[in-house]
């Protein structure tokens, strides 16, 4: 299969993971954009895995899902947290300190 | 794909002493999570000191490791690759590995003062310490882009919940909120290069690259570049470089005091590690192309992080913009691409990590419990109420701003000598230009401090001596100490800083 297919849907992936952080003001709707981007990329591990008939690029995936797993765990957490100080999760009205 | 492919890996056998270091680092973080589940101390202090244990023996496989190296015992050209290349045991990385564990035993003091001042101590806090610095150790020995974005993942998770640690302060939880969002979404353009970075060579392993690209030549080299720019990016972020700073600010103000110190040093020497192993190692064919991009970021970091902190009111926000100048100057050094820079970056690392521990053991003693006291007012006459501190704090802003006589002057003195060596002119005035505005600001903090008088609100008569604990005190003598010895004698770091640029993988 040729390599552009998956690398042209990991690039659209990634504009709209792109996109979503700079336009949603949810967190959680950040974290999920950042979980975009994050697969985006594991898409582009994997068909260049294939292209170079390679393993490493599948299991450099498995470890990105590994940590992107870490990562949004965290990353709810804080969110939890903030939510009971603020009742909301909106980063525009998080805002104590110049953002 | 098929199943044999997984036969032609090459392996190697598990080489344990050249991730020594970072074994002891997270074994001691590993040992405290046993025992806060078999049993809880009453005193905080005592997951302090096993975590101050732990990490002067990883400096000590550190240090053995660094005299390996030296007498060549590692290997061909003192350098050892181990654990089929995904890390190299080599000058560089123990010289910053040892580096590592003093910010880290710095850390660990500042942050049992402030802990129990601030009543918020927990023996997870010391684990994550340890967790986050062995993420850092093994940035810095990694020559895998897999091991450097996992290093750097374990080493910004770890520095998430720090940041978010105090449970009082909304601020706190804001600058975790703030690092996590930022830091997620740069850590996702760091693994979108090293994904084309793969693409391109067919290898993650830095050597690979640099094999790959002697052997070959590319018919275009768009998806190499692609490649390059964006985990250039994503590093950057982690050093706070401008423009990818934007989160330093609000993160050094919101978050705890020795959080910041540690991730101030912390940060940044694992940061510049990884910016120099992927592009000094691994994509050296590429140097005509990273070096103009370096010298941007590192001459409008220097420049936007000194003119940016002579607006701040907040002195902890200033100390952040502050940080932001000294990465630029850091850079530098890797802009200059030969032996005499990167010494000189070395050297400017462990000063500016001493410097800025200094500092914020100051900082944090004057803001007094829940950091209330942080504004440039309240330095106001702090000569006349404690004459010692604002002496103290006054020399390393001195040190800070590149005063001679300090390790600041000197480091600056080195990482110019590379860009000189390198006929780097142009750089060399903006920084020099960088480092007379940023001195403006040092020095504005230093006149508040000793030339204004006591504020005259009712604020004053409240305000009682400031209590030193012992254990700040000690800190602030050998901060104190060594930037005055390596202001005055810089030659013995400076030969050390040397050999760990010579042999290096």
């Amino acid at each position: 299969m040729d390599t552009v297919y998956p690398l042209t849907l990991s690039a659209l992936l990634f504009g709209i993971g792109v996109y979503g952080i700079l336009a949603r003001k949810n967190a959680v709707m950040i974290l999920a954009s950042v979980e975009l981007m994050l697969n985006a990329c594991n898409i582009n591990f994997v068909a260049f895995g294939a292209a170079w008939n390679e393993i490493s690029g599948q299991v450099f995936a498995l470890f990105v899902i590994a940590v992107a797993a870490a990562e949004v765990g965290i990353g709810l957490a804080i969110v939890l947290l903030i939510y009971r100080n603020h009742v909301n999760v909106n980063v525009d009205e998080i805002d104590s300190m110049k953002w | 794909m098929n199943i044999h492919a997984a036969a032609d890996i090459p392996t190697s056998p598990a080489d344990y002493s050249a991730i020594a270091p970072e074994l002891a680092m997270l074994g001691t973080g590993l040992v405290l999570l046993l025992m806060i589940a078999l049993k809880r101390f009453k005193n905080d202090s005592w997951y302090a000191a096993i975590a101050a244990f732990g990490t002067l023996f990883s400096a000590g496989w550190a240090i053995a490791l660094w005299n390996a190296v030296e007498s060549g015992e590692v290997g061909d050209d003192h350098v050892r690759f181990a654990f089929s290349g995904m890390v190299v045991a080599d000058g560089f990385g123990a010289f910053l590995s040892v580096l590592i564990c003093l910010a880290v035993l710095l850390g660990i003091l500042l942050s049992d003062v402030y802990l129990r001042h601030e009543n918020a101590g927990k023996a997870e806090y010391y684990i994550l310490l340890l967790f986050s610095a062995a993420g850092m150790q093994f940035m810095v020995i990694s020559n895998n882009l897999v091991m450097m974005f996992i290093s750097l993942e374990l080493l910004s998770v770890c520095l998430y919940i720090l940041s978010a640690w105090h449970r009082d302060r909304s601020d706190s939880q804001e600058a975790g909120l703030k690092y996590l969002l930022l830091g997620a979404f740069s850590s996702a353009f760091l693994l979108y290069g090293i994904a084309f970075l793969y693409g391109a060579t067919g290898t993650t392993n830095l050597v690979g690259f640099e094999q790959y690209f002697a052997e070959n030549v590319l018919f275009s080299s768009g998806m190499v570049l692609l490649g390059m720019v964006l985990v250039v990016v994503g590093l950057c972020f982690k050093v706070a470089a401008v423009p990818f700073h934007m989160w330093a600010p609000d993160v050094y103000q919101g978050a705890p005091m020795p959080v910041v110190a540690f991730m101030a040093a912390g940060a940044k020497v694992a940061g510049f590690a990884g910016l120099w192993r992927v592009l000094e190692v691994g994509l050296s064919a590429y140097e005509l192309d990273w070096q103009p991009l370096l010298w941007a970021i590192a001459a409008i970091t220097m420049l936007v992080g000194s003119v940016l902190a002579i607006v701040q009111t907040d002195v902890k926000r200033m100390m952040a913009y502050s940080s932001i100048a000294h990465a630029g100057f850091i850079l530098t050094g890797l802009v200059a691409a030969n032996e005499e820079g990167v010494r000189g970056a070395l050297f400017y690392l462990v000063a500016y990590t001493i410097m800025v521990m200094g500092a914020f053991a100051v900082i944090s003693l004057v803001a007094r419990r829940g950091e209330q006291d942080t504004s440039l007012e309240d330095y106001r006459g702090l000569s006349r109420r404690e004459p010692l501190l604002a002496g103290i704090l006054a020399f390393l802003l001195f040190a800070m701003a590149g005063i001679p006589g300090t390790s600041g002057f000197v480091a600056k003195f080195a990482v110019f000598g590379g860009l000189a060596g390198a006929e780097r002119w142009v750089l060399i005035v903006v920084g020099t230009l960088a480092s007379v505005l940023s001195a403006f600001f040092y020095l504005r903090l230093v006149v508040y401090m000793f030339m204004e008088g006591l504020p005259l609100e009712a604020k004053t008569p409240t305000l009682s001596r400031l209590p030193v604990p012992g254990v700040s005190a000690v800190v602030l003598a050998v901060t104190v100490f060594f930037t005055l010895q390596l202001g005055v004698l810089p030659e013995g770091l400076l030969d050390i800083a040397g050999r760990a640029t010579l042999f290096a993988g």
